[in-house]
């Protein structure tokens, strides 16, 4: 966050901070950060991006800071955005008024993979989809974030939002005295209330919560059992449950227990045999059916990834403004979609100024970044447009913001990004953080964790 | 015309399984050709379960049974009061937009024999939707010759139209495919068919198309016998293909092997003499 | 809680004292093998050995003829054995690694760290490494397990899911450690009472870190009703079938207390203490020490079935 020569004000103390620390009790925390990592189980794998699960992710222990009202003003437009894909979500499922109002394409919508005709005409409690919206952004100005995607599935990360936080306060108490550092800690609890707020209405008591992993083979295993400790439910996997009447029941050594809320962190296709894939060994036979006559909730709802789909993105602001009447707080990338003649002739023109994604791929590989390549490398890619243009989108290079980082040398700026974790359940709720990713290679903008990129903590400034 | 409808769906395990649950799709469709003057399912010794109405307008029930399960026999029992709508689907209340239909799925990718009998059979056609519609099914049906015993269940559009032979569910899903490739909305119907003693030796147990026809909605097409729905047809439910729109959806938990019978009759219910099928699966 | 998560708490503690018994067999047969050859002579105590693990079946396939050597890398490191330490500890670690939450971080600490020593000796020289270190770090690491989880388990239904299985498995090793001795490892009834009968009642209680133990419980000299009565009837054995039988009835007791149930687990249990406490050492002589053995190893087998049933199961209702 460097403005003009130096750094903005919430930095103000950090950076002397930074600079009265010795290079030995530098590396000796360091070290100390790491070893912490480690035992505590915390493995690479962040946002599906799969690698060693015996890889730490490297963490950088300079924070990343937010003034209060630079926060505020980021909570409201992640919590818009929220809202609006919700009410997208219940909208397309429903009725289909922004379709039928020639606001967006019914094809887009209607023929996406991620839109499950399983959930048609059903609305779940509270009218609620997505419990979880984690917003990808980026600032470029003072006063200016950018929306890279949106994650309405069930976005991971946060367990290392609430480690990153841990381990800075076991190492550095001191600053945490000094500094008036927003909690994240209650994370958790918000986040097993929220669960809870949507339980179905058959629901009897105080509504029983569990969390549906596919396994401990899974790369976010980790984040599943973390979660599940944190928030005091059971993990499950899709053999402890069962249907049975109209409900689901989990098997214990007591009998079978009634389940009201699954959060579920697997796939849609894999979660009931009975109605999508039929060869899922990982899901509950009969679960939808127990879903759609309302005997237990799934968090997020099948079909959510339609409202995160890197095509519906482009009509975000859209739907801002045709369900909340609201101008957009956050803005959206301008994107190219090279399926468009139009877009492609521009993308194929304008290729040394762009960044160029697979419309499907993730974990920063397949992407193009125009300004850093050289002339092979861009028409190489130019060919690859060419042949298969649909798999390609285009976004402009954006002057990223930057983050003061531990480097070899002392202290330097590099590229950052955020993802804040938006519960949406009775109340819509954002804790003061989230997950912040940094490329750790001078100059890089990729700050995928597969690609050299490394972990903050995020510190939001209370008032 | 008053349809007396008897199904029964036998799964038999070895050894026994530590449970099943099945999904229902067998309850007749709600719209103006047919009524429903009873209709039973049953299953012995299960827990009836959770039960809705899905989006696509289709009753939905579950069952369960407890282990050890060494058989499962579903009987299906009804009367339906049927008429004739020339195929169209008319006061079914659904939510499922059309152009949800318009997806391929695993049967019915739009590989090149589809793209080509589509293209072939609409350059042909007369102007309009409806027209656009015949002129598909009528494709399909020169397409495939009705021979049982030579496609299987995995048989996709493409495999069958290759073949050039198959059964109801290959005349479908053929259709499905090309439709949707012609971008209309296409989908998977099961149900009943009353065939006569002179009607052909088609399956009491039937499937059939769905196409969706701008300004009329969804109608019925049945290429395997080169006609629409008439009152001879007991409509259940639909899907993307013929595994979305199976009227039982089932699994089982345990390492048994599974075996199936299947028995339909179907007929008028006036008349005394019974048309009946029965199939062994293996 | 979850059935699932009870198995795993349940198999984490028999994998632990599996691991344990093992280690203790190697020793026993490492020892025997260095008294001269009577009767079937070395391969004899080695092939005795194996069969106690009930390993030999698997051993033949692998390795043939019955080597020392051989003994010591499937008793230990072969994880096609999966009895073997290398087996038991990477089982416990995986199981661990499951039910993560619902272990202590001492508790995954000692499980994980001896998981990592494992793969540091499986990277090491054989030669380097000699039977006694071998047996020494196995005691030593599954006593650190087995005293983290005493010390910082919550007391729930998983603690005594985790004390079930320990004193199951106990009981079960302490059974087949006494029945290699008496049936298996004493080749001739005419050496009862010898220089030879003596020595391997030795090398057992020390197998069984007993030995000082049965000194001060008895004194003087070695007898087989003394080591029965040890052994077998003693409470104040921490590995005779009685402590073992009442820890495991113990547990069982308070998992019907706090369910509110009890079942045909607790029953079984109940009758095997019973037994027991009738019972004198010369009724197991009469009836036959191997004969009484068999019947207590299958009433056990039984009572790990009915709670694999029960509880572990997921079916009960």
């Amino acid at each position: 966050m460097y403005e003009g020569d130096g750094v903005r004000s919430p930095y103000g103390g950090l950076l002397e901070w930074s600079r009265d620390m010795p290079a030995e009790l530098r590396s000796l925390k360091q070290s100390e950060a790491e070893a912490l990592f480690r035992r505590i189980g915390i493995t690479f794998a962040v946002y599906g991006e799969g690698g060693s699960p015996d890889r730490l992710i490297p963490f950088d222990m300079f924070p990343r800071v937010f003034a209060a009202d630079e926060w505020a003003r980021l909570e409201r437009g992640v919590k818009q955005r929220a809202r609006a894909l919700n009410a997208f979500l219940c909208d397309v499922y429903g009725r289909g008024e922004i379709v039928r109002a020639g606001r967006i394409p019914a094809r887009l919508v209607y023929r996406n993979e991620a839109y499950e005709t399983a959930v048609c005409g059903f609305v779940p409690p509270k009218g609620v989809y997505s419990h979880i919206v984690g917003v990808d952004l980026v600032r470029t100005a003072a006063d200016e974030f950018f929306v890279l995607e949106d994650n309405c599935r069930t976005p991971s990360g946060v367990s290392y939002m609430l480690e990153n936080r841990e381990i800075m306060m076991r190492m550095f108490p001191a600053l945490f005295q000094e500094n008036r550092i927003a909690p994240v800690e209650n994370y958790p609890s918000l986040l097993r209330r929220t669960l809870a707020s949507v339980a179905p209405a058959k629901c009897e008591g105080e509504p029983r919560v569990v969390i549906l992993t596919p396994g401990h083979f899974n790369s976010a295993y980790y984040e599943h059992s973390f979660l599940a400790d944190m928030m005091g439910v059971e993990l499950v996997e899709g053999a402890d449950l069962f249907v049975e009447g109209d409900f689901c029941w989990m098997r214990t050594t007591e009998g079978p227990k009634r389940v009201d809320v699954i959060y579920r962190r697997i796939d849609d296709a894999f979660i009931d045999p009975l109605c999508f894939r039929q060869d899922s060994m990982l899901g509950v036979p009969g679960l939808m059916n127990v879903y759609r006559s309302g005997g237990v909730s799934i968090c997020s709802a099948p079909g959510a990834g339609v409202a995160d789909d890197k095509a519906i993105y482009t009509y975000v602001p859209e739907m801002i403004r045709f369900y909340l009447g609201e101008a957009p707080i956050l803005k959206n990338v301008p994107t190219w979609q090279c399926a468009k003649d139009d877009d492609c002739r521009y993308v194929l023109e304008n290729l040394a100024e762009l960044v160029v994604k697979e419309v499907h791929g993730s974990g920063g590989y397949g992407m193009l970044i125009g300004p850093q390549a050289d002339a092979a490398t861009l028409a190489l890619f130019a060919a690859k447009i060419r042949e298969k243009p649909w798999n390609y989108i285009a976004q402009p290079t954006l002057a990223l913001s930057t983050c003061p980082t531990f480097v070899e040398s002392g202290v330097a700026p590099r590229h950052v990004d955020l993802r804040p974790y938006c519960l949406v359940g009775e109340t819509i709720e954002l804790v003061p953080g989230g997950l912040t990713r940094v490329a750790l290679t001078e100059g890089s903008l990729v700050v995928n964790s597969s690609q050299g990129g490394g972990v903050k903590d995020t510190w939001v400034m209370a008032e | 015309m008053r349809l007396q409808i008897s199904h029964e769906t036998v799964y038999r395990f070895d050894p026994p399984m530590r449970g099943v649950v099945q999904s229902h799709r067998m309850t007749p469709s709600q719209f103006e050709g047919q009524q429903v003057i009873h209709w039973s399912i049953d299953v012995a010794g299960a827990e009836r379960g959770a039960s809705f109405r899905d989006g696509a307008g289709d009753w939905i029930k579950t069952v369960s049974l407890l282990g050890p399960v060494s058989e499962v026999r579903v009987m299906v029992q009804g009367v339906v009061e049927t008429r004739d709508l020339s195929g169209v689907l008319r006061g079914h209340r659904e939510t499922v937009p059309p152009d949800a239909y318009l997806r391929p799925t695993e049967a019915t990718q739009p590989e090149v024999v589809v793209r080509a009998l589509a293209e072939q059979a609409l350059a042909d056609a007369e102007e309009g939707a409806l027209a656009r519609a015949h002129a598909l099914a009528g494709a399909v049906a020169d397409a495939i010759d009705y021979r049982p015993g030579e496609t299987a269940a995995g048989t996709t559009a493409a495999e069958a139209l290759t073949l050039g032979r198959g059964v109801c569910q290959d005349h479908t899903h053929a259709l499905l495919a090309v439709a949707r490739v012609s971008d209309i909305p296409a989908r998977y119907v099961t149900g009943y068919l009353e065939s006569g003693a002179d009607g052909g030796a088609h399956e009491a147990s039937h499937a059939w198309a769905e196409l969706f026809v701008d300004g009329i909605g969804w109608i019925g097409f049945d290429a395997a016998n080169r006609c629409c729905p008439d009152e001879r047809y007991v409509r259940l439910g639909s899907g993307h293909d013929a595994q979305g729109a199976a009227p039982i959806r089932g699994v089982a938990d345990g390492l048994g092997v599974e075996a199936m019978t299947i028995d339909v009759s179907v007929t008028p219910e006036t008349q005394s003499q019974s048309q009946s099928q029965s199939q062994t699966q293996q | 809680m979850l059935s699932r998560t009870a198995g795993h708490l349940f198999w984490i503690a028999r994998y632990i004292e599996r691991a344990e018994t093992n280690a203790r067999l190697l020793e026993v047969g490492a020892r025997n093998a260095l008294i001269p050859n009577i009767g079937g002579g070395f391969r004899n105590d080695w092939e005795s050995v194996l069969q106690t693990s009930g390993g030999a079946q698997g051993f033949a396939e692998k390795y043939g003829d019955v080597v020392q050597r051989n003994v010591e890398t499937w008793l230990f490191f072969d994880r096609d054995n999966p009895s073997s330490v290398a087996s038991c500890i990477h089982s416990a670690r995986e199981g661990g690694r499951v039910v993560r939450t619902a272990l202590t971080t001492q508790v995954w600490d000692a499980v994980n760290s001896a998981f990592q020593d494992m793969q540091e000796f499986a990277r090491t020289e054989r030669s380097s490494l000699s039977v006694s270190d071998l047996t020494d770090w196995t005691l030593r690491t599954t006593a650190l397990i087995r005293g983290s989880a005493l010390n910082t388990q919550l007391r729930n239904d998983g603690y005594d899911f985790t004390n079930i299985g320990h004193y199951i498995e106990r009981a079960d090793s302490t059974a087949r450690l006494l029945d290699v001795k008496y049936y298996v490892l004493l080749p001739n009834v005419a050496y009862v009472g010898s220089g030879l009968d003596n020595y391997q009642w030795r090398t057992l209680l020390r197998a069984m870190s007993s030995n000082r133990a049965f000194n001060w419980a008895y004194g003087g000299e070695i007898s087989p009703a003394k080591i029965v009565d040890f052994l077998v009837l003693n409470r104040a054995c921490p590995r005779s079938l009685m402590s073992a039988a009442e820890g495991a009835a113990e547990h069982l007791d308070r998992l019907a207390r706090s369910y509110g149930r009890s079942t045909e687990a607790q029953t079984r249990v109940r009758d095997m203490v019973g037994n027991l406490s009738e019972v004198q050492v010369q009724d197991i002589f009469d009836e036959g020490l191997h004969e009484f053995l068999g019947r207590f190893m299958g009433d056990l087998a039984a009572l790990g079935g009915d709670v694999q049933r029960i509880y572990l199961s997921g079916e009960t209702r």
